[in-house]
């Protein structure tokens, strides 16, 4: 599937979304976290799935072993924010989402 | 095979150690255990005996329990003595006519105070000091009395000593022998004790022949000696020594000494195969052992051979090391120098009042013996030099000659160069080689050591010797402890605090690019974000700060498991207007939030989602509330009693000290949360001893405890100083708090930062109290300078309309987080469970078709 299959939808002003801290968004009703880490867009679902609560885009952001990542803050499980799999746990993932800035916005991807 | 039955009379130490072996034994199951005891209670610790007058319970010193007699199987029998043993028939029969059989009967029947036979001996107020009752009678005659004599001059005898000196009695002390303790210290010795104890009130006779207790004329009793002086008491108190308790061995005809005790062989045996004996009743070589080790080790002996083992009692080294109204005082080996031929170092500092000497053989290559008395430093190397034979260094006085700074003392003996067959712990048998091994299967704490192999954990003389060998294993298996905090920065918190104050350095990325690597995660980040907090306290949610919070810090509540918070609002020291009380209830009731009392005297109110925080916030600080940092590593209360304003006990004003001490310290970002209490008298209704800061108020002034925690690992606090005035109190408590957040590990509260902390208690009062590192004015300013730039963080946030965005659950929409879903319980709201979210779920689809 291309990119040019995606519907691009801006969430916020891209001033809105400040380094290393996430904030969420609502798609369709799927709840969104977003990041900046060093000018690099990433999208994750919010929903921890350990706790089945919404706290992804409140985590901090940091690196461990070279890999970019978030810390649930309920249990402190890192997820991958490239590719949403759970740092201690493998079996466990986040689903991640198509997201970019253009012309001064957030937007996320979504399938048509 | 069948079960063997063995009857063990007398529950004392040694006694139950016998049969906490057997029941430790893999072949426990084959034993069927019976005790007798004529004492109303199981075991106790007769050691720590004169603790029950510092406040320790007849509970405090059990040293076992009837439920753990009974999960093992154990049968007990209280308040009755054996009084005939039936050799022939393998019987014994109690003062109540019980009768028991058995196939191996083991008396641990100990020994009872001597009491010479002084005419006027057994009238009232004339006492012994040997059972938890023989306390009870002390107190309660000591409520009768003003004076109170010991008679004998032992170790016992100044145990009891200081004990009637803490029931607040004037106290003397008359000894047969021309010196104090005579059996295990020389002249030399004996004298500087009875200066040292002296000095303490206690006054001293010795070479004194009691010849008779007769009416007094000032006191109640009258003591004539035989030298024809006298001295004036109302209560006498006798430690002169123990006599074996024999008579039932006596009456069933086993083999005794001339002057008394069992005689039992290398494997614990009386003259009767199947009858064993242990402890202070039984007499070994001649000789009767009046201390709990060689108990044990009897214990240890008899357990072996019961159960087809060939363990021998090979004597037992009688050295000791104990405090004595406060003196230290240490007895090694052949301590008065009776080897023939022997020669001997004296050490005597007549200014710090320490005596020292060394008994060396004739050949100048073994240590025999020592006498220490003020400063017992070198015990532990000259102990095991002595028992273990080890060569002598080469200028032998160098072990009792203090080192002069920057020498190693010269003549220090390594504890590398012990065998492993080195007892470190006596109490529990504990040699060099089993805490070697506990080392190489991965112990790697003092802590460690005692749980694996119970070194320390007795008397607790050992511990600094045990950790020595400890530290000697690790570093010999090259085991190095990384203390680094995370894989971005090779340092301990202590380090990066020096760095960011030395360096000045004001934010994360810049740490990070001088010391550090990579971005940083969820260890390092928060742990930074305090320091930089305790150092130049900045608002947590200025721009470069704000990524290193925690979401507990970052939007100033705690979070909960559904992802909604809790806010507590300041309530310094639980003091609260109905006004206020009532606000607090208005917004709980507008934002539908669940309340509850917390344990620190606050009111908590749950289930506020993030974009309501500042909402909610906004209408606290207009009533006047501030943020209460529940969810900081901070200080967070101080709690209190009403003290001496309504208390008709209270001695202090307990809230107006509190409220002082809240006010000053709110917002204290510290290496982990901090609880305070204040307690108007010392009923302490405020539980302060489970504080890391605790007061207690007392008719001189105000005592500070420090370091106690409750939670996962209670702790009580110790006592810091006492007899403060307010301002001495603030003083020292700015300057532990400081001291605590510079040299603190993340996560480390203050109980374990004064564990680890090399000299512990000592090392602190040094530090804080005698300014022994000259960091006091530096500690107090640095205090003084957080004090003075408090701001609270709710009131700065409510106030910046760009701070607020940061709160709105999403950036693209104003709808409300649906996975936040509440079930009424109790009349209040609380997150609903997983069965409770499904339901939910599955009820509403129909509606989505």
């Amino acid at each position: 599937m291309s990119s040019d299959e995606l519907q691009w939808i801006s969430v916020c002003e891209a001033d809105e979304l400040s380094p290393l801290l996430g904030v969420r968004a609502l798609l369709d009703q799927q709840q969104i976290a977003l990041f900046n880490v060093k000018g690099e867009l990433y999208a994750i679902d919010a929903i921890d799935p350990f706790t089945d609560a919404a706290v992804l885009s409140r985590g901090i952001v940091g690196d461990i072993k070279n890999q970019v990542v978030v810390a649930s803050p309920i249990y402190k499980q890192h997820f991958s924010l490239a590719s949403g799999i759970c740092l201690e746990d493998e079996s466990v993932s986040v689903k991640t989402y198509p997201v970019r800035e253009k012309d001064g916005k957030i937007q996320l991807g979504k399938k048509c | 095979m069948s079960s063997e039955k063995i009857v063990v009379v007398g529950n004392g130490m040694v006694g139950h150690k016998l049969i906490d072996n057997l029941i430790q034994h893999e072949e426990a199951d084959q034993f069927e255990l019976i005790t007798f005891s004529e004492e109303p209670r199981l075991a106790y610790d007769r050691v720590q005996l004169s603790s029950y007058f510092a406040g320790a319970s007849a509970e405090d010193l059990m040293m076992t329990s009837e439920s753990y007699y009974q999960e093992n199987g154990v049968n007990y029998i209280l308040n009755d003595k054996v009084i005939e043993v039936k050799v022939a028939e393998n019987k014994v029969i109690t003062a109540s006519g019980r009768e028991e059989s058995y196939d191996k009967l083991v008396l641990a029947t100990g020994s009872f105070p001597f009491v010479p036979p002084i005419p006027g001996k057994d009238q009232d107020h004339c006492l012994v000091y040997r059972t938890i009752e023989d306390l009870e009678a002390m107190t309660a005659s000591a409520k009768e009395s003003k004076i109170g004599v010991v008679v004998g001059g032992g170790l016992l005898g100044l145990e009891a000593a200081n004990a009637l000196k803490n029931l607040g009695l004037e106290v003397h002390v008359v000894e047969f022998a021309p010196r104090l303790m005579a059996v295990q210290l020389d002249e030399g010795g004996g004298e500087l004790l009875r200066k040292k104890i002296t000095d303490l009130g206690v006054s001293i006779h010795t070479s004194k022949n009691t010849k008779e207790i007769v009416a007094g004329e000032s006191s109640r009793y009258r003591m004539n000696f035989a030298d024809g002086e006298y001295l004036e008491t109302d209560m006498v108190l006798f430690s002169a020594g123990i006599r074996p308790q024999d008579e039932l061995a006596r009456q069933c005809g086993l083999q005794m000494g001339e002057r008394g005790g069992i005689v039992i062989n290398n494997y614990c045996q009386t003259s009767v195969d199947n009858i064993y004996a242990v402890g202070e009743c039984a007499l070994w070589d001649g000789k009767i052992y009046g201390l709990v080790a060689p108990g044990y080790t009897m214990a240890k002996v008899a357990v072996s051979h019961i159960s087809g083992g060939d363990q021998e009692f090979k004597g037992a080294d009688m050295s000791t090391k104990l405090k004595l109204l406060g003196v230290d005082v240490a007895s090694i080996g052949d301590a008065q120098g009776r080897t023939p031929g022997c020669l001997s170092f004296v050490y005597q500092d007549g200014v710090n009042e320490v005596y020292k000497r060394i008994i060396i053989s004739e050949d100048k290559t073994r240590l025999l013996g020592a006498v220490l008395v003020g400063e017992v430093e070198a015990y532990g190397t000259l102990q095991q030099m002595c028992v273990n034979e080890m060569d002598l260094p080469e200028n032998p006085e160098a072990l009792i000659i203090p080192s002069i700074d920057g020498d190693e003392g010269a003549g220090g003996v390594g504890v590398d160069a012990l065998p492993d067959s080195a007892h470190i712990c006596t109490c529990h048998d504990v040699t060099k080689g089993q805490i070697c091994s506990a080392v190489q299967d991965g112990a790697s704490t003092i802590g460690d050591i005692k749980a694996s192999t119970r070194a320390g954990t007795g008397c607790g003389g050992c511990v600094a010797l045990a950790t020595q060998v400890m530290n000697c294993e690790l570093s010999k298996l090259g085991v190095e402890v990384n203390t680094d905090i995370c894989e971005h920065f090779a340092h301990t918190r202590q380090e990066i605090y020096h760095i960011v104050r030395v360096e000045k350095i004001k934010t994360f990325d810049e740490l990070l690019e001088k010391h550090g690597k990579g971005m940083g995660c969820d260890i390092c980040k928060p742990t930074i974000g305090s320091i930089l907090a305790s150092c130049w306290n900045d608002y947590v949610l200025k721009e470069e700060h704000a990524a290193l919070q925690d979401t507990n810090d970052y939007f100033m509540a705690n979070m909960q498991k559904n992802g909604t918070y809790s806010i507590v609002p300041r309530i310094a020291a639980g003091e609260i207007t109905p006004e206020k009380l009532i606000v607090l209830g208005q917004v709980a009731k507008e934002y539908k939030l669940y309340t509850k009392i917390t344990g620190g005297q606050r009111i908590d109110l749950f289930g506020a989602q993030q974009h309501e925080l500042p909402l909610i916030w906004k209408e606290l600080i207009d009533a006047g509330f501030e943020t209460g940092h529940a969810y900081g590593k901070s200080v967070r209360t101080v709690k209190s009693c009403v003290g001496s304003t309504w208390c008709r006990y209270g001695v202090l004003d307990s809230v107006g000290m509190a409220i002082h001490i809240e006010d000053r310290y709110k917002g204290l970002r510290s290496p982990h949360k901090l609880k305070f209490a204040v307690s108007g008298c010392t009923r302490e209704c405020a539980e302060a001893q489970s504080k890391d800061i605790g007061v207690i108020a007392t008719e001189n002034g105000w005592s500070l405890y420090v370091c106690g925690n409750g939670g996962m690992k209670p702790r009580h606090a110790d006592l810091f100083a006492s007899g403060l005035d307010d301002q001495m109190l603030i003083t020292l408590i700015d300057r532990i708090l400081m001291f605590y957040i510079r040299t603190a590990d993340r996560l480390q509260r203050t109980s374990v930062w004064m564990d680890n902390l090399d000299g512990g208690l000592e090392y602190l009062k040094d530090v804080v109290i005698r300014d022994s590192l000259k960091v006091c004015s530096e500690l107090e300013s640095d205090m003084a300078h957080i004090v003075s730039t408090y701001q609270c963080e709710w009131k700065t946030t409510v106030e910046d309309p760009d701070k607020l965005k940061r709160f709105r659950t999403f950036v693209n929409s104003n709808e409300k987080d649906n996975t936040v879903v509440f079930v009424e319980e109790r009349k209040q709201i609380r997150p609903a469970n997983k069965d409770e979210l499904v339901r939910f779920v599955e009820s509403a689809e129909p509606e989505l078709v």
